[in-house]
């Protein structure tokens, strides 16, 4: 069991604002991490340090390090594409393409290459399975993936994000726009999908957190306060800040 | 599978798609200077005071455009006072008080109808009904309410968005306070409506501007000054750009050039109003 | 206590008038618009039918023979027709690629300051009168395909040399002047695409085009679509600017001929045209009107089935 990704002394600015300040974290292969804590206290600009989705955001500096598998992924030589295709996301809406549910799957494989339908047929099978959402989908492939439900729609987002065989899959607050039936089915499908994956978690959520995470982090203002496991952090915050918050005096 | 992120992957496909779309956009740019720049190079040395000031006459031996720019003024002027109220009361009667979807949705129509139609057609039109039915024959006036309908969908759609743009907070705060409706309008709405509103008068001052088809057969191509104000509406009368445009028909580039200089000048003059007014007053941008 | 005596129905008989008469007025002003749609409608067919029936359908549409002033007049004007249609196309097909690709480079790829130059630039060919275009056409483009016509006809015995006034200048000035109408449209449909679109393209690992070509430009297809037929609308409405630049006579159109389109027909013989020959060019007229309002019907359409999708 060894660290999947290693991100050391990382800070990052938005023009002037500091909004990760120093954090040095491990994230374990196969587990699943939860990042926790107040709204803007970094965890989702952390998330997208990962897969460098940040490189999007005007005015952005990032200094210090983050290794996948010993590889440092704002190196310069890096290809941000196949970075992106180890590294895949979720995001907090449900935001399938305005396409079948077939060519939404069928898009990241397309990308890297893939042409043959037979080919495709099998990821997009396969994926739908990985994501439990192929009993629900299965007569309507070719219908628009916008007619789903909310829930529909953020597993088939997994899905997508599933196709194009990620290592590590980060997921940005993805049961917040859900309702509880639909979020306790992504959790369920989380906890399978780590025997595979690698797996990063942004939630508000400490019930979630406690449920499905191995390991949690809590951040502050752009700093990560305290890491460790789950049950640790819940039961034996080391830190007095820590302590505040999982017993709901502020956030 | 197991790629070093370090390789970079080349996407031919993708450099060469990047090199279309700068192309383009250098077409697109290079052709506005090839255009600005070689009416500057034509225009310019012909340029005197005295064109502009002086009227063309056999008798004097003199060339100039001044009638020409007396018209113009007088077609924007015209054209403007009778298409603004309309237009902008029409944005009004659509965004505050219309209930009937169905009536909104055939004045929505309609609008984008007119905004369709070639310039021609509205100058046949004109002919017909207000210099033929209306018996205006050949006339500023004539020139004027055919522009005036073919304006109106610029005034009235930018008056709609401008009035949309109107917070929902301030409306009820003025009705809360026991104002009456056409009272709110009037204090309320069009005041911090006016950005949005003149803007589109300005894009529609440019329209006037640069008319030709629709005034060929309604306001003629007369270049004399006025005798009299009101009576120089019904006599015929050339804008800037007839007269660039029968300069053109008569082989006499040079002229034609210093009359399009004018025209560009005016043009940026516009352009640049209108954006040095939705800069200045963009309340949601400065915030 | 004087102001708690003041009933709250009074005066409410003045103030009720003005409120009635401002909403009576500002009803009649939206009416306008449609007002005048229909007596352009009415006044179009009126004025375009009459020769129909007194010529004969056939033979003002499908006849090629355009001599209203001879002593057995004919006034066919099917080469008209086939010029306007033939000269649109081709200048769609050089105005699109180039007008979507530039506004892909405004809306997604190009940095704030040369999306500014370029904005400011379109502006303002946006702006300058079409009979500029006219003038500009003439004097560049018309010496330039004379020095064409002479290098590929110089052994032709039988083409007849138009000084470089023939359709391809004219498709050429038309395509310049819809730019504008295209690139600011498409940029527009390319700005309202969610930018979740992009976001989760590129988290998938697609390159910054692969995600413009295979995600952007299909969520904006509608938007891209109405920007074509509105520049179809304008190119085929345009008068003055193709007048002189397309040599003005009435030929099959093929790329080195002069030729006459259904605006330019209208334009140069309504000053002296009279009777039938005068009717004809109102048919002319009601022809490029229908023409035009099939448009806006696509238009229609396309924007409906557009709300349908979302």
């Amino acid at each position: 069991m060894g660290n999947k990704i290693v991100a050391e002394q990382l800070n990052l600015y938005y023009g002037e604002k500091h909004a990760l300040k120093d954090v040095s974290l491990d994230i374990v292969e196969n587990k699943i991490t939860a990042f926790i804590g107040p709204s803007g206290c970094g965890k989702s600009t952390f998330l997208k340090t990962l897969n460098r989705m940040n490189d999007y955001v005007n005015n952005v500096k990032v200094s210090g390090s983050v290794l996948l598998d010993d590889e440092n992924i704002y190196d310069s030589r890096v290809d941000t594409t196949i970075l992106r295709k180890k590294v895949g996301m979720v995001f907090q809406q449900p935001n399938p393409f305005p396409m079948s549910i077939y060519d939404n799957i069928a898009y990241g494989p397309r990308i890297h290459g893939i042409k043959n339908k037979k080919q495709l047929d099998i990821i997009v099978e396969k994926s739908l399975k990985a994501a439990a959402l192929y009993d629900e989908v299965a007569d309507r492939l070719h219908s628009s993936a916008l007619g789903l439900s909310g829930g529909q729609q953020q597993r088939l987002c997994i899905a997508r994000c599933l196709a194009v065989e990620p290592e590590v899959i980060l997921l940005d607050e993805p049961t917040s726009a859900l309702d509880p039936i639909s979020t306790l089915k992504i959790e369920e499908l989380l906890m399978e999908l780590k025997k595979k994956y690698t797996i990063a978690i942004v939630t508000h959520n400490m019930q979630q957190a406690s449920r499905i995470a191995d390991f949690t982090a809590f951040f502050l203002v752009g700093e990560m306060v305290e890491y460790g496991k789950t049950k640790d952090i819940f039961s034996l915050p080391q830190d007095k800040r820590t302590e505040d918050y999982i017993t709901g005096r502020f956030g | 599978m197991d790629r070093s992120l370090y390789e970079k992957k080349n996407r031919f496909i993708d450099t060469v798609l990047n090199i279309f779309i700068q192309l383009s956009t250098f077409i697109s740019v290079v052709l506005l200077i090839i255009i600005i720049g070689y009416i500057c190079y034509r225009g310019i040395p012909y340029f005197s005071l005295d064109y502009l000031v002086n009227t063309t006459s056999i008798l004097k031996n003199t060339i100039g455009i001044l009638p020409n720019i007396v018209n113009t003024i007088y077609m924007i002027v015209v054209t403007l006072l009778i298409a603004c109220p309309i237009g902008i009361g029409g944005a009004i009667y659509l965004n505050e008080y219309a209930t009937n979807k169905k009536f909104v949705t055939m004045i929505s129509f309609t609008t984008e109808v007119l905004a369709g139609i070639p310039s021609i057609i509205y100058g046949l039109f004109g002919m017909l009904f207000f210099g033929g039915v209306l018996k205006l024959d050949y006339s500023i006036l004539t020139g004027a309410l055919t522009l005036s309908i073919m304006i109106l969908p610029i005034i009235s759609r930018n008056a709609q968005i401008a009035l949309q743009a109107v917070p929902k907070s301030y409306r009820e705060a003025a009705l809360g306070m026991g104002s009456t409706k056409w009272y709110m309008i009037r204090t309320v709405l069009l005041p911090s409506a006016i950005p949005g509103i003149l803007t589109g008068v300005i894009l529609a001052m440019g329209r006037i501007v640069a008319e030709s088809a629709a005034l060929l057969f309604t306001a003629g191509s007369l270049a004399v000054l006025p005798k009299n104000i009101f009576g120089h509406l019904f006599s015929s009368g050339g804008t800037l750009t007839i007269q660039l445009y029968l300069e053109m028909a008569k082989a006499h580039y040079d002229q034609a050039f210093v009359i399009a200089l004018i025209l560009i000048v005016i043009v940026l003059c516009l352009n640049f109003v209108a954006k040095w007014i939705s800069r200045k007053f963009d309340v949601n941008k400065r915030g | 206590m004087d102001k708690s005596m003041v009933s709250i129905l009074s005066n409410r008989q003045t103030k009720s008038m003005v409120e009635k008469v401002a909403a009576i007025i500002l009803t009649a002003c939206a009416i306008v618009s449609v007002i005048a749609v229909i007596s352009i409608t009415v006044y179009m067919f009126i004025s375009g039918t009459p020769a129909l029936f007194q010529v004969g359908i056939t033979d003002i549409l499908f006849s090629s023979v355009w001599t209203p002033t001879a002593e057995v007049p004919s006034y066919g004007i099917l080469y008209v027709i086939l010029t306007s249609i033939i000269g649109v196309f081709f200048a769609i097909c050089i105005a699109v690629p180039i007008g979507i690709l530039t506004a892909i480079n405004l809306a997604e790829i190009a940095k704030p300051k040369i999306r500014g130059v370029v904005k400011s630039a379109i502006e303002l060919l946006a702006g300058i009168p079409s009979v500029v275009y006219g003038l500009l056409g003439i004097l560049i483009i018309n010496p330039f395909m004379y020095q064409l016509e002479l290098i590929i006809f110089k052994d032709s015995s039988t083409h007849q040399f138009t000084g470089g006034s023939n359709l391809i200048s004219a498709i050429l000035v038309l395509a310049i002047m819809i730019l504008p109408t295209l690139i600011n449209i498409t940029e527009t449909a390319l700005q309202t695409v969610p930018d979740h679109y992009r976001k989760s393209s590129l988290a998938l690992g697609a390159s910054q085009m692969q995600t413009i070509f295979k995600v952007v430009l299909p969520a904006a297809k509608n938007g891209i679509m109405s920007a074509i037929v509105l520049g179809v609308g304008r190119a085929i409405g345009e008068a003055m600017a193709i007048l002189l630049v397309a040599g003005n006579s009435v030929n099959l159109p093929l790329p080195f001929s002069s030729v006459r389109f259904l605006t330019t027909a209208i334009v140069s013989e309504m000053s002296y045209a009279s009777g039938t020959h005068r009717d004809v060019l109102f048919t002319i007229g009601l022809v490029l009107f229908v023409f035009i309002i099939c448009m806006n019907l696509i238009l229609t359409f396309i924007l409906k089935g557009g709300k349908d999708d979302g």
